[in-house]
Parts: structure tokens; C-alpha cells; sequence
């Protein structure tokens, strides 16, 4: 299997990487690249831990190949927080204690971003069906839409502000 | 395996008349590469169509839309115009997966995939949606129903491949609608779904109906007598039953872990009721 030449830009910084035909987006990130924060649950696109954005959509990236994503835009929970300063969403995720063993977090981050940069002020219903393809097996579900429903209100107070 | 990503029509059917081995096409890959991960295939080359403008794009045609096969799911569920004309075609493309799914999935991998309880493709075999599918003997349109020969086979052959599907226009006073049952509330697959796409006189008698089934047989079912059940009725009380007698009776489903052929033969037809009144309503305006 020849290995593939692909130049892709991740979090804003041009990247080249070779991967095999076969190889997933999510074992590139982790394997090839050293961004592990994407995680992988199920490999199947059922859980949502690998969470990641092509482009302005949110996908699984245990579901795109590496070669895909030549000449395209991804960005990873490694991109999320500015610098030092946390994303508002990650600051709450600790607020509201939305995480336990931590493993879907990012995958979760992620995912919200996707939501309330798309929909500033989603209803907890539609809060909740946007992520529910993102499985969270210490069930804290409840504290993460409080945490996503909060950061909403602060985000929309500050654009107001 | 190899990896190809051609960017004109020509060039993606040229490497599927040239190639000598076992091919996939690379479409959202919510299905394929599920596969591939699970060792379920094993191609020697895969074709990703995404990169061919042509078939990225919704585009009018006639009063009705031509879906690209490259176009996913959550872009048909935001284009406007797709959602006014066939609103059940969308709801039902809706349903198929997560979020993060909706991003890649497509109607017309949907449609390849061959699952008989694939959601959309009983909203498109209501709505009379048809296929274009391109081929090295140039291209061809087939109606969606023609496409499922059995779970997880169609009709494409091998040289082939679905450019896009297009839905057609529709008269005044028309409604389509897909529901279907699953034992919670997201993220699972139909143990039934019901497609139905109707039209009205000004009077409110029914002059068209197509009933279209998923998950209660080998392929999803066109049932032309269930929809003759509707016409000529205001589908009031009497013709809904008719219309859940003759879908129950046209049910041949399987047993499994998901629900029993007792459950599946009864659910369709009270699914059956649900859908004919929400396309009757739409239709209405």
C-alpha cells in the first residue's frame, strides 16, 4: 500500500503528512501528527469522541480518511482554547463539573462549538439532539447542557455587551 | 488499496472501466468507511467522488432539484428550497445519524448502502425520486425503487456510479411524509419507516398517493396498493384504515433483537395512519 502525500491545514498551521490509503483522519491527528486530544471510542461513528471540524462541519474523524483531507481546513480541540485563555465553553465544562473521567470531553467541546457558533441561543432540546452522537458513559449528561446552555448566555451577553 | 479523488465526471468513470479489481466509491463514507475499519471490505481502489464539482451541488431543474451525490445530508436539510418542496425527503434524510454524521452522510450513499430500513429512501421512492446514475456506456435515470435488489445489493454495477437524484416538481395541493419507529428518541435505526407522498383536488379528494416502506422487508417496498387505497377519498377515518389494512398485508419482515414480524406488520400500518395525515395536511397548505 503506497503511502499518500497530504498537505492540510490543522488549527491554522500547514501540515504535510504521508499516510497509507486506509488511514483514518482521527489515526493521523493521534499517530502521525501527536494531537491526541481526539479521541478514539468506538471507530464506528457512534460515540463522538473524535470529534473534529472539516471545513465549518462538525464530523467524526474516525469516519474521514487522511487523504481526504488534502487542501482542507480541520481543527481539533488543540485549537480551541486562545493561548493561555480557555474557550468559554471549556471554562464552563469545569464550572459546571461537565466531565468525570474526561474521555468524551473534547469530543463534546468540540461539537458545542459547532452548535453556538451556528446558533447562538439553542434551546435545551436543541442542545440535546445536536449531541446526542456524543455518548458520554459516566452519564453526566445533565451538567454538559448546563454547561453549553450557560456558556450560550455568556457569549450572547458579551457580543451584546 | 489505493486512494483516487478524480475531479471530472470522465476521469471517475475511466478509473472504474480501468480498474481490474474490487472497487468502492467514496461518497460521505459514514458507511464505507465503517466497513473498511471493521475489515467488512477490503477494496483495491477507492474512487471519492467529493472532489467532482458537478454532483457537489443542489440545483433547480425544471421546477424541481437535482442532490448531487457529493452533497450531505445537513446541506440538504438547510437548503430552503429542498425543504419546501419535499419536506418529507428531508425529515427523513434528517434522521439518518448524528450531527456529526449529517456532516458527510448522503442520500445517494444511503441509497448505495442497501440497507432495507435506510430512512431516506422510502421518502424518495414516495416522492417518485430518480436516480442518475453515469456508467462507461454514458448515463442512465432510474427510478430509486429499482435500485434495492436485497440487503446491502442494488442495481449499479460495477463501471457505474450515482451522479445525483433527482427530486421532481410537484402539482399544487401535494404533501409528502416520513416517519418511522425506533425504541428511543435519536440515533438509532427503523425498525419501520413509512414514506407518503400525496395529492389533492380543490375539494380535498385525493388524486395521488405513493406508499413506500423501509425495515419490513428484503428492499424497501412501493406499495401501489396501499396508495390506491387513499385515492379517491378525502383520507378520512374509513380510508386510513383501509390504507393500514393493505400496508400491514404487504409487510414481510424479519424477526430480530429490534422487533418481532407481529410488531413490525402491526407498527407499519399505525405509522402508515400518522404519515398519510401529516402529507394530507400538507397537501391542504
Amino acid at each position: 500500500m503506497a503511502n499518500i502525500q497530504v498537505s492540510t491545514k490543522i488549527n491554522g498551521d500547514t501540515y504535510e503528512f504521508l499516510c497509507r490509503p486506509d488511514e483514518t483522519l482521527l489515526e493521523v491527528l493521534r499517530d502521525r501528527i501527536g494531537l491526541t486530544g481526539s479521541k478514539e471510542g468506538c471507530a464506528s461513528g457512534d460515540c463522538g469522541a473524535c470529534s473534529v471540524m472539516l471545513g465549518d462541519r462538525v464530523v467524526s474523524s474516525c469516519l474521514v480518511l487522511g487523504a481526504e483531507v488534502e487542501g482542507q481546513e480541520v481543527n481539533t480541540i488543540e485549537g480551541m482554547a486562545d493561548g493561555g485563555n480557555l474557550h468559554p465553553l471549556q471554562r464552563n465544562f469545569i464550572k459546571f463539573a461537565a466531565l468525570q473521567c474526561g474521555f468524551c470531553t473534547p469530543g463534546f467541546l468540540v461539537a458545542a462549538k459547532a452548535l453556538l457558533d451556528k446558533n447562538p441561543d439553542p434551546t435545551e432540546t436543541e442542545i440535546r439532539y445536536w449531541l446526542a452522537g456524543n455518548l458520554c458513559r459516566c452519564t453526566g449528561y445533565d451538567k454538559i447542557v448546563r454547561a453549553v446552555l450557560h456558556t450560550a448566555e455568556e457569549m450572547r451577553g458579551q457580543a451584546r455587551g | 488499496m489505493k486512494y483516487l479523488a478524480p475531479t471530472t465526471i470522465e476521469g471517475a468513470v475511466r478509473l472504474l472501466s480501468e480498474a481490474s479489481g474490487s472497487t468502492r466509491i467514496l461518497a460521505g463514507g459514514t458507511d464505507t468507511i465503517v466497513q473498511l475499519n471493521a475489515e467488512q471490505i477490503e477494496p483495491d481502489l477507492i474512487v471519492d467522488i467529493k472532489r467532482i464539482g458537478e454532483i457537489r451541488g443542489i440545483t433547480n431543474e425544471n421546477g424541481g432539484f437535482r442532490i448531487g451525490a457529493a452533497v450531505s445530508c445537513a446541506e440538504m436539510t438547510e437548503h430552503d428550497g429542498v425543504r419546501d418542496l419535499w419536506p418529507g425527503c428531508v425529515e427523513a434524510a434528517g434522521l439518518i445519524g448524528s450531527t456529526q454524521v449529517q456532516g458527510r452522510a448522503t442520500i445517494a450513499g444511503n441509497l448505495c448502502n442497501g440497507s432495507p430500513a435506510a430512512d431516506s429512501v422510502p421518502a424518495m421512492v414516495a416522492a417518485g425520486a430518480v436516480v442518475r446514475i453515469i456508467g462507461t456506456d454514458g448515463s442512465r435515470d432510474v427510478a430509486v425503487e429499482k435500485i434495492p435488489v436485497g440487503p446491502g445489493k442494488t442495481s449499479i454495477g460495477a463501471d457505474e456510479f450515482v451522479h445525483s437524484i433527482f427530486l421532481p416538481p410537484r402539482p399544487e395541493r401535494s404533501g409528502d411524509a416520513y416517519l418511522r419507529f425506533i425504541p428511543r428518541t435519536e440515533m438509532d435505526i427503523a425498525v419501520v419507516g413509512v414514506g407518503i407522498n400525496l395529492t389533492m383536488d380543490a375539494s380535498g379528494v385525493c388524486t395521488a398517493a405513493r406508499v413506500a416502506l423501509g425495515a419490513v422487508a428484503e428492499t424497501v417496498l412501493l406499495v401501489e396498493e396501499a396508495g390506491d387505497t387513499l385515492i379517491g377519498t378525502h383520507i378520512d377515518d374509513a380510508a386510513l384504515d383501509n390504507l393500514a389494512r393493505a400496508v400491514s398485508a404487504a409487510c414481510k419482515p424479519i424477526n430480530d433483537k429490534r422487533g418481532t414480524v407481529e410488531f413490525r406488520t402491526r407498527v407499519a400500518g399505525v405509522l402508515a395512519k400518522r404519515v398519510a395525515k401529516i402529507a394530507a395536511e400538507r397537501a391542504r397548505g
